[in-house]
This record gives structure tokens, C-alpha cells and sequence, in this order.
């Protein structure tokens, strides 16, 4: 199976291409140029890198949220007119999914942290099976850090935590995680279009590939104007 | 935006177009052959939606871009009767406009023109309802002078050539269709308030209330709305203070007396200066009766040629996008994957 995934959720943005469970070829740019920019330069390169074509590509997979809502649409509208041009699947990914994958072989609870802005976190808990795949102890969410700590706390395993969050909420995890915990390296700190092509390998033999129009995605937060007008009660 | 010239095309007497348009809230794709004929003007609006807020949301108008892009651009396809290896280019706009709406379309055209190996072809808004005259009318051609009105926009230009523009003048504030927008609020008509005003004006009087006309110092072609605006708003907090009721059309057929003086004497005012004998009007604004009406009785006068498009090409639709493209076209002026939308992109930058 060959899959093209992409990735513009958060700061950085990347392109990979995954074949028979191999990863050919991997592009990542975090350097403050914009994803409309950087995003389709790097599918260009990241299919000639691999030897293939778009065309022999199975299905795109993408980020689909939660992230920056702009960025979500440059990924999304990206992979849309991929899989259009190529008359294939597309597979949305949950982001905060495909950052928990960043990690293999840990003995203990995995917590993505995304900087959320508004005092919250997009997170959720994950785990590894013996057989190293992921395993969702909690669902990807919207909830002030505390929310999440509670919840770490409670369940009393080590735990490592990764993703831009980390950066923002360092203190106060330190002050306020009572279980042994660490932080992920920089190389497997922000989500990555590889994460995201070994998860669209499963969800792609799952059967949850769509046609590209069906496709949206995932905000995890209504708009601020609806949440005004539902705040003034749909006046 | 990085221009690509690629030799290497094979330009035949024709082009067949796919136009994409997301720039504020109608998601739209069209197919136009040699930038005159129009095989399909596929428009999604978003009205119904942003009517609920008072204007347009930008966050929200993206997401419904995204919801619908694919299905909008695979109508405008297939009521063409073509597919997408019968089409020569992919446009789309890339400003100016809602940064957020404009990123869905190039990012989407991006991928599309790439994944199928067609140029693509970054337009400017307004370049596209200029270019929806040439739709209109077969036969027009450049030189002629055009009056480009909308919500967003308010633009005086001397197209010289079939992508060459002067710009003469230019609103210093309010958009004209912004100030529609904002007075039909005030007086209760609601959004969006051009076609409000417009159809409220009718039973009016034009001399009931004399609202000022608005030039701009040493700027001979700009305009100024947002003076009118408040005129208008003072007025009807003065009816309130003395108790008065306020007659709805009369207002709004003395506002639009005063948009339509302007947005005429300024044009007719370019076209004496510099001679022109052709005049056009583009944009949401130019389906108003009042302005088509007046324009053309100026232009009559002077024995000046009058052009104008239909509603349906007035309003943003992305035929007049596939139209302007067809021009780059020709010229071989294609877009790489670098492109991004410019919220505020100047028109002839390029």
C-alpha cells in the first residue's frame, strides 16, 4: 500500500510518502514561512524523492484537526485536490492521534499537549500495545491543562508528554504532575506527515477512506461569532 | 506571486479554462472557453448563513469554502460536459479578499493543477469582474474605462490592454457596497443591503433628504463613503430625538441618490479627461437599477459606448475568473506551487 500523507495542523508543516510499511521519503519545514507556501512545494518534492507516483498512491491522508483552523483548510483543501486529481480515497487523521504515534516503544501513558491558545490544550491519552500500536485511552479533546493533569494523575502511570503544548505549559506541568513523567526529544516533538502515514495505513485497511468531498475537518471548537450568538441566545 | 513562463506549453487558437473563486462568501467554479464563452458558472453562496451574523464571518465563510469546493468544482465540470483532461488551466483567485476563504481555493486550485499536470493561473479579483464584461459583450475590446463597485471594493480603472490597468481612483474608506451594507442596517432592511436599498428606493424620493456628496481633496477620481454613512445615521438618531417616524424609503432612495451622484460624476469626470469611448461597471454593485440606469443616461449624453454584465456575472462567480485567466493564458503568465493568497493585493501587481 503507498500513501501519501500530509500535515499542516500546527507550526510546522511536512510531507511523507509510506510504501509497503516503508517510509521513502519524508519532508519537514518548521521555520516560520507560511504552510501555503511551504505545503505544496514539499508534496512536489517528497513524490519525486520517493520514486513514485501520485498516481500509484493508494490514498492522501491528512492531519484533520484539531490545529490552527487555517492550517487545518491548507491541509485539508491540499488533500482534497490530491486526491481529486488522482480519483483517490482521502483519510483523515486525528492530529493529535498522529502525534501520540510519534513514539514507539514506550512503557507508559502518552499525552500530546497542542497549545490550544484560549487556556486549553488539544489532547487526549494514549497508550502502546505489546505489538506497539496505538491504543486511545482518551479521545483527542479541547480542556484546560489541569483537566488533563487530573486525569494523568489519576491513572498513576509514567508518562511522557509531547507536542507545542510542552513549550507553553512546562511550569506548570512540573508543578503540578504528581506522576514520573518526561518530555519527548525535538525530533519526535511536533506532529510529523510519517506519524500520520502509519496511522492512514490502518484506518485505510479499517475501510475509513472517504471520497474527497466528504471530507471536512475536525475543529474540536465552533466559530467565535457562533459562539457569540449562541452566548446572546441566537438573537 | 512567483510567475512561471513556460515555453513549453502548447497554445493552440483556444483555451478551455477551469475558474476557481473563494475570495469572500460564494464558492465558485466555472469552465470558459478562449475567456468569452461560458460553458458552466457554478456559484455556492453562503448568504443564507452570514445574513444570521449581519455580514460576512470570515471563519465561517472558510468553512463552508471547505465543505463544498470539491463538489462545486466537480458541477462546474460536469455541467460543461467535460472532464478535467479536456481543460487547458486551473485559475483561481489569490486576491484580494478574506485571507481565510482565498487560502481554500489556492490551496485547492494548487493541488488540483498539480495532481493532474495542468498550468495554473493566479487571478486578481477585480481583474475577474473587469473581465466579466468581456463575457457580456463579445465584442468589447481595450482600450475603455470601468467603474469596478462591490462590497469590498470601490475602483476607478483605465484598462488600457487586456491585463494592463491604470488605476484612476479609489474609495480613501468604505467600499460602496460596505456603505450600503452598514445604512441598510441602520434602517432596519437588514443584509445584504444592496439589493435592500435598491428595491426599498423605488417607492422613495431621491430629493426627500439632501445627504452630502463627498469629494476628496486634490483627488479628483477617489471616493469617500463613510461621510454619507454617518450622514445618514445622524439623520436618524435626529428623527428619534425629535420623535419623528422615518420614512424607510425615502432615506434609502436619498442615500442611493447620493452613492449613485458620486460613483457617476467621478467616472464621467475620467471619461471627459481622458477622452474614453467605451465605459464599463463590474462588481456586486453594478446590478443596481439606480446605477445602471444612471450611468448609462451619462454615458448616452457623451455618446460614450455603455457595457455593463448581467446580475449573474456581476455578483463574484468564477466565469469572469476563468475569463481574466484565459489573457494570462495567452501571455504564458502561470503560477508555481509557491502560490499563496494576498488578502490585499494591488491590482497589475503581478
Amino acid at each position: 500500500m503507498n500513501i501519501l500523507a500530509i500535515d499542516a495542523s500546527g507550526l510546522a508543516a511536512s510531507a511523507a510518502v509510506l510504501s509497503e510499511g516503508v517510509i521513502k521519503a519524508e519532508f519537514f519545514v518548521c521555520n516560520k514561512l507560511t504552510h501555503s507556501e511551504t505545503l505544496m512545494p514539499m508534496v512536489d518534492q517528497v513524490i519525486k524523492a520517493s520514486g513514485l507516483l501520485l498516481s500509484d498512491m493508494d490514498a492522501i491522508a491528512v492531519t484533520e484537526g484539531p490545529g490552527s483552523f487555517t492550517g487545518l483548510r491548507i491541509g485539508s483543501a491540499t488533500a482534497k485536490g490530491l486526491a481529486e486529481a488522482a480519483g483517490k480515497k482521502l483519510v483523515g487523521i486525528p492530529t493529535v492521534d498522529a502525534l501520540a504515534r510519534n513514539l514507539t516503544g514506550f512503557e507508559g501513558n502518552i499525552v500530546p499537549l497542542m497549545d490550544a491558545r484560549r487556556n486549553e490544550t488539544y489532547t487526549g491519552i494514549y497508550t502502546l500495545s505489546e505489538d506497539d500500536s496505538l491504543i486511545v485511552l482518551r479521545e483527542q479533546c479541547a480542556v484546560p491543562l489541569s483537566d488533563i493533569l487530573e486525569d494523568v494523575n489519576k491513572r498513576g502511570r509514567r508518562t511522557v508528554f509531547l507536542g507545542d503544548g510542552v513549550k507553553v505549559f512546562e511550569e506548570q506541568i512540573r508543578h503540578e504532575c504528581r506522576v514520573s513523567f518526561l518530555f519527548s526529544g525535538a525530533n519526535n516533538r511536533l506532529q510529523r506527515a510519517s506519524g500520520v502515514a502509519v496511522l492512514a495505513e490502518q484506518y485505510i485497511m479499517e475501510g475509513k477512506g472517504v471520497d474527497a468531498s466528504l471530507h471536512v475537518p475536525v475543529y474540536l471548537r465552533v466559530s467565535q461569532a457562533e459562539r457569540e450568538r449562541a452566548l446572546a441566545g441566537n438573537k | 506571486m512567483e510567475a512561471v513562463r513556460n515555453e513549453a506549453v502548447n497554445m493552440p487558437d483556444g483555451a478551455v479554462i477551469l475558474g476557481i473563486e473563494s475570495s469572500c462568501d460564494e464558492t465558485a467554479a466555472a469552465v470558459v472557453k478562449n475567456g468569452r464563452e461560458v460553458l458552466s458558472n457554478i456559484i455556492y453562496s453562503q448568504i443564507d448563513t452570514h445574513t444570521l451574523y449581519g455580514g460576512v464571518v470570515p471563519e465561517i465563510a472558510s468553512r463552508k469554502h471547505i465543505e463544498v469546493i470539491v463538489q462545486v468544482v466537480r458541477k462546474a465540470l460536469e455541467e460543461a460536459h467535460l472532464n478535467i483532461e479536456d481543460i487547458d488551466a486551473v485559475a483561481v483567485t489569490y486576491g484580494p479578499g478574506l485571507v481565510g476563504p482565498l487560502l481554500v481555493g489556492v490551496s485547492y486550485a494548487k493541488a488540483y493543477a498539480w495532481g493532474t499536470g495542468k498550468p495554473l493561473i493566479g487571478v486578481h479579483h477585480i481583474e475577474g469582474h473587469i473581465a466579466a464584461n468581456f463575457i457580456e459583450n463579445k465584442n468589447l475590446e481595450p482600450p475603455f474605462m470601468c467603474l469596478v463597485v462591490s462590497g469590498g471594493h470601490t475602483h476607478l480603472v483605465n484598462v488600457r490592454d487586456y491585463g494592463e490597468y491604470e488605476i484612476l481612483g479609489r474609495t480613501m474608506d468604505d467600499a460602496a457596497g460596505e456603505a450600503y451594507d452598514k445604512v441598510a442596517r441602520a434602517i432596519g432592511l437588514g443584509y445584504p443591503g444592496g439589493p435592500k436599498i435598491d428595491k426599498a428606493a423605488k417607492t422613495g424620493n431621491p430629493e426627500a433628504i439632501h445627504f452630502p456628496r463627498a469629494h476628496v481633496d486634490g483627488e479628483e477620481y477617489d471616493f469617500s463613503f463613510s461621510g454619507l454613512k454617518s450622514s445618514v445615521l445622524n439623520y436618524l438618531n435626529s428623527c428619534e430625538m425629535k420623535g419623528e417616524t422615518v420614512n424607510t424609503a425615502d432615506v434609502a432612495a436619498s442615500f442611493q441618490a447620493a452613492v449613485v451622484d458620486v460613483l457617476v460624476g467621478n467616472s464621467m469626470k475620467a471619461v471627459d479627461k481622458f477622452g474614453a469611448g467605451k465605459f464599463a461597471i463590474a462588481g456586486g454593485v453594478a446590478s443596481n437599477t439606480a446605477l445602471r440606469e444612471a450611468m448609462e443616461k451619462a454615458c448616452a449624453e457623451r455618446g460614450v459606448e455603455f457595457f455593463r454584465p448581467s446580475p449573474i456575472l456581476c455578483t463574484d462567480n468564477a466565469a469572469m475568473i476563468a475569463g481574466a485567466a484565459y489573457f494570462e493564458y495567452l501571455k504564458g503568465n502561470f503560477a508555481g506551487p509557491t502560490l499563496n493568497a494576498v488578502a490585499n493585493l494591488k491590482l497589475g501587481d503581478r
